[in-house]
């Protein structure tokens, strides 16, 4: 949808890398611009009125009841305006949300991801485009997919509530022991992206960094999966994380900045 | 009638009186809270959770002798009513102690259950029905036991002719009591899973 | 019985003579219900102190990962964990409900309604011991083994419904026995607060003269007595689950998680208004006295408080759009939650045009006031995001949430507290605050507080999930600028909590040495300004009448611009 509006204001912080990732962005940008609206008319009427209306020497103030029509139009026209707008707007939210959480589209594909206290298991099909066969690829925190296939994953837990969200592709869905839920995604920029756990579920949440790398080809992809079975395979997440702390706008000293911190505290776990 | 307290307490705007007020509100917030675990065992129930077949195995004669007790101790609560608001406090009296002793019945059947659902296996983590029937008879057997108490409480200042609008407040709580029993004792007795 | 005059012959016999109280009877264990609101007062504050603490620890984790943090120590995972929970958890329970419901409304209601106490004083004590009690077990749960309970104010299973899954054993289920007495004292407290409402007004108030404070904090009691009850059932379903094994919300059992959740948030919405009305109700009593002016539209504004509450009991699961309930139910959820915005929006309006040809005078309750409206403004546009389920996919557990939420409980509990003390200082110490520090520490708040804030939406704009101890080690997290954001964030939340030391002092400072305060300072109407500051016992020498409804400002035909709701008609005052 964001053909018709792009104020690009999620994506310019986020990638926008999946098909519906677009049409969230256009929700948030449409959603702004009518509560914008709102609320600069409604921040400027009461500013004016304490402008217009402090106290001065000699003027006293009106007896108005709010109980008389005329007087009672002054806040049913805007109530009704904003009426007018929710409406609207729900409309939209509504396709929008059918079209991501209500329908399945078919899938090309099919990964599957398994939360537990604190990494996510995730399994790929591997050649027979098949789960629960012998070529599966198992991986931990480290999911590969190809762009613009289209996905459908199945979440499960092994013990609490986690939460399987790509930022990325605006997705977000939480995950629950004893079912499997299942959606759909279909990533249209290549790259790696955060893959978080947004449901607490523990100690370790802090900890439940994952990653999704999205190949830009079937080949790319192939040879990933092949190092993966061959134990070759070093992850893009990996690499970064033993290069150490991000440089920061200040660092506060530590006894021993070799080691990221999240390690340092995986060996008290 | 009570003269102590500040003015507040005896004035009513609304023509009730004020301590019959409160206790219609606090059984208010009661209800929502037996409302919402018994809805919680409905739930379960219509989503088909496992372990609701055992409703079968509930004692349908103590739960229903049950019934009759409670329904015959809110009688007898009502006229113990009946004989404060005619200042006959020594039957008023009587009627109280009937009154708690069905309570004393009522848990003495229960105990009896309990006791012969447990050497049978059936404790309150065998399954989901079984943790619903506990907690679900649990809390009401404390409700009742925690009126019995405030009745007899309430007897003694009954006996000495001293607030006595309170037997209508105790009443009130011991229907709704008997209340809820009346909602327990089909969806855990009756109702064939 | 029951009639007026007869109520008014029998209140000559009733008032006896008081004796002399000793320490214990009149500071510990007092019947009067401006000491058991003070003790509710003092407690909620104290509280403050520490969910701010907590705060303080969490975001200077945040800020510096891994560093320790000065005053407090090293923040790991599991100590975050607590910290986020209990600092969630205190201010909702122990600070926002005891100081805006449970002390304004044991303080204001017999005040404002003309009466000499609450209908029940020993009810009303003993709420507050149980309240007390709650509020050590809630403490004690910091000390037990395994430290206190880590799995977030909502509490979701299984997490919080097994030991081997949130690790803090005791301090799980001293957590939850806490908050269920919380819970037990404030329905006990409710019932004294609707009985006096209901049946001990003077004589001459109809329900439409009560201030509308006072009819906001009763509505406020009502929803939290409906939707409380089915949290207590699975509150005790959830302690059956921790200690006894049975398995409620546990798959593994049989249970559901998701009952859980459904439980919690049937409370959780009707909560949040629970605390919003209230403030809405002490703005609306600033906002007329510091405008002259009438409250615009009372009866609407009343129309729409029952229909926001009513609402609320019907928008619950737009907290659960993707926590697995079936998906269609989601759009039902949406359509009811961007409607709940419409009656707030009037109530806002209203306000709004109650200032409309006002006399308005910057005091600072007034600043409070009109900054709550600026904050809750914030608050509730920002909240259409999150009520849009296609949007929330997106914004579900991230920081748009933490500012979303922060821009409404923060206006509701720290402005309004803020603003009520600030306002009725003079009638409960007998002193003013002094003005100028009253300021300093108004601006020394605000702005600081949209420091820390507002940079929260751009965070959880860029995708930053919540309840995690360390985004350095996200690589799409860790930028430099992301990372500023967090530190400007906390270093506003220093700022803001070293002004509260102006309030502090300046509190008690003005109890002892405040210049003394008149009956009346700000010239209101309503009948708490009608009596000494502070009080005497029994408040009332002779228990007024009331006349008039209470916001009549700048009636015309008047001399003062306003009219007392005591003052018989005739009289030209």
């Amino acid at each position: 949808m964001n053909e018709y509006l792009d104020l690009g204001l999620i994506s310019s912080f986020v990638p926008a890398a999946s098909s519906f990732a677009g049409d969230i962005d256009f929700l948030f940008d449409m959603i702004t611009i009518i509560v914008g609206f709102w609320f600069i008319i409604t921040l400027a009427t009461l500013f004016y009125f304490l402008l217009r209306f402090r106290r001065r020497e000699g003027t006293k103030a009106q007896y108005i009841t709010g109980e008389k029509h005329s007087e009672k139009v002054w806040t049913h026209y805007p109530h009704y305006g904003v009426i007018a707008f929710d409406v609207f707007l729900i409309g939209f939210v509504i396709v929008v949300w059918v079209n991501v959480k209500q329908t399945l589209p078919a899938n090309e594909d099919t990964i599957r991801a398994i939360g537990q206290q604190w990494s996510w298991s995730f399994v790929h099909t591997g050649e027979d485009g098949k789960l629960d066969t012998e070529d599966d690829v198992n991986t931990v925190n480290d999911l590969h997919v190809i762009k613009d296939k289209t996905y459908h994953f199945e979440l499960q837990s092994r013990d609490v509530l986690h939460n399987f969200a790509v930022p990325a592709f605006r997705l977000r869905q939480d995950t629950i022991p004893g079912r499997t839920i299942k959606g759909w995604f279909k990533p249209t920029e290549s790259g790696t992206f955060d893959l978080q756990c947004a449901e607490i579920c523990g100690r370790g949440h802090t900890m439940m960094m994952a990653a999704i790398t999205v190949h830009p080809d079937q080949q790319s992809y192939d040879e990933t999966m092949d190092a993966i079975r061959s134990g070759s395979y070093e992850s893009h997440f990996e690499k970064k994380r033993q290069l150490g702390p991000v440089p920061l706008p200040f660092t506060v000293s530590k006894t021993d900045k070799s080691t990221p911190y999240a390690i340092e505290l995986a060996k008290s776990f | 009638m009570s003269t102590h307290g500040p003015i507040a307490t005896h004035r009513t705007a609304t023509g009730i009186p004020t301590g019959r007020l409160a206790v219609w509100w606090l059984m208010a917030s009661e209800i929502f809270i037996f409302g919402g675990l018994i809805m919680c065992f409905l739930l379960f129930k219509f989503n088909n959770a496992p372990g609701f077949e055992d409703a079968s195995m509930t004692s349908t004669t103590a739960g229903a002798f049950n019934t009759f007790v409670l329904l015959t101790s809110s009688l007898t609560i009502v006229l113990a009513h009946a004989a404060a608001e005619r200042g006959d406090t020594a039957a008023s009296f009587r009627y109280i102690w009937f009154t708690i002793g069905g309570g004393l019945v009522f848990i003495l059947v229960k105990t009896y259950e309990y006791s012969t659902k447990i050497l049978h296996g059936h404790t309150l983590t065998d399954n989901i029905f079984w943790s619903f029937y506990y907690t679900a008879t649990g809390l009401h057997a404390l409700h009742v036991f925690g009126g019995m108490v405030i009745m007899a409480i309430i007897s003694f200042d009954v006996r000495k002719n001293y607030n006595l609008q309170r037997v209508e407040l105790i009443g009130i709580y011991w229907h709704f009591v008997d209340i809820v029993w009346i909602f327990l004792f089909p969806i855990l007795y009756i109702a064939n899973f | 019985m029951g009639q007026q005059s007869e109520s008014i012959v029998h209140e000559a016999e009733v008032h006896e003579a008081h004796h002399e109280q000793s320490f214990l009877m009149k500071y510990i264990f007092p019947l009067d219900h401006k000491m058991i609101g003070f003790q509710y007062m003092f407690t909620g504050l104290f509280m403050a102190a520490i969910g701010g603490y907590f705060a303080y620890a969490f975001r200077m984790q945040l800020a510096f990962p891994g560093a320790e943090v000065p005053l407090y120590g090293f923040v790991d995972p599991a100590n975050y964990n607590m910290l986020v929970t209990n600092h969630g958890t205190i201010m909702i329970f122990w600070v926002a409900m005891p100081v805006l419901i449970a002390a304004f409304g044991n303080w204001m209601i017999p005040l404002m309604i003309g009466c000499d106490d609450m209908v029940f004083p020993r009810l009303n004590r003993l709420s507050y011991q149980v309240f007390l009690v709650s509020a050590l077990v809630l403490i004690l749960s910091f000390f037990v083994e395994g430290g206190g309970f880590g799995g977030a104010w909502t509490s979701y299973p299984p997490l919080s419904a097994a030991a081997e899954y949130n690790l803090t054993n005791w301090g799980a289920s001293l957590w939850l026995l806490a908050v269920a007495l919380e819970i037990v004292a404030f329905l006990l407290g409710g019932i004294n607060f609707i009985t006096t409402t209901m049946n001990a007004r003077a004589p001459g108030m109809g329900m439409m003269d009560i201030p509308i404070v006072i009819w906001m904090i009763n509505i406020a009691v009502i929803l939290f007595m409906s939707s409380v009850g089915p949290l207590v059932a699975g509150a005790v379903m959830l302690f059956f689950d921790q200690r006894l094994g049975t398995s409620f919300f546990m798959p593994s059992g049989g249970g559901d998680p998701l009952l859980w959740q459904h439980l919690f948030w049937f409370f959780g919405h009707p909560e949040v208004y629970v605390v919003l009305l209230p403030t809405m109700g002490i703005v609306a009593d600033i906002i007329t006295v510091f405008s002259r002016k009438k409250l615009f539209g009372y009866r609407t504004i009343l129309y729409t408080a029952f229909g926001t509450g009513g609402l609320s009991f019907i928008v619950w699961a737009h907290h659960q759009f993707i926590a697995g309930i079936d998906p269609r139910m989601a759009n039902v959820f949406v359509i009811t939650t961007i409607l709940i915005s419409i009656p707030i929006a009037e109530m806002v309006f209203s306000y709004i045009a109650t200032l409309y040809g006002g006399s308005i005078e910057f005091s600072t309750p007034m600043l409070w006031a009109l900054s709550f409206l600026v904050s809750f403004l914030i608050g509730g546009v920002t909240g259409i995001y999150l009520g849009s389920s296609a949007m929330d996919i997106y914004f579900h557990d991230s920081y748009f949430v933490v500012a979303h939420f922060h821009y409404t409980f923060f206006p509701i509990t720290i402005i309004g507290m803020f603003a009520a003390i600030t306002f009725w200082f003079p009638k409960m110490f007998g002193r003013m605050l002094d003005e100028t520090l009253n300021k300093i520490h108004f601006w020394g708040t605000i702005i600081p507080f949209n420091g820390l804030f507002l940079p929260l939406f751009l965070v959880g704009m860029a995708g930053q999930h919540r309840r995690i101890a360390d985004y350095t080690q996200y690589p799409d997290l860790a930028s430099p600028d992301l990372q500023g954001i967090r530190i400007f964030a906390t270093v506003s939340l220093v700022i803001m909590l070293l002004f509260q030391f102006v309030f502090i002092y300046n509190f008690f400072n003005s109890i002892f040495k405040g210049k003394k305060a008149p009956m009346n300072p700000w010239r209101a109407t309503t009948l708490e300004w009608t009596i000494p500051s502070p009080p005497p016992h029994g408040n009332f020498a002779e228990m007024p009448t009331v006349y008039r409804g209470p916001y009549e400002y700048s009636v015309p035909g008047h001399d003062e611009d306003y009219w007392p709701q005591h003052i018989p008609p005739k009289s030209n005052v």
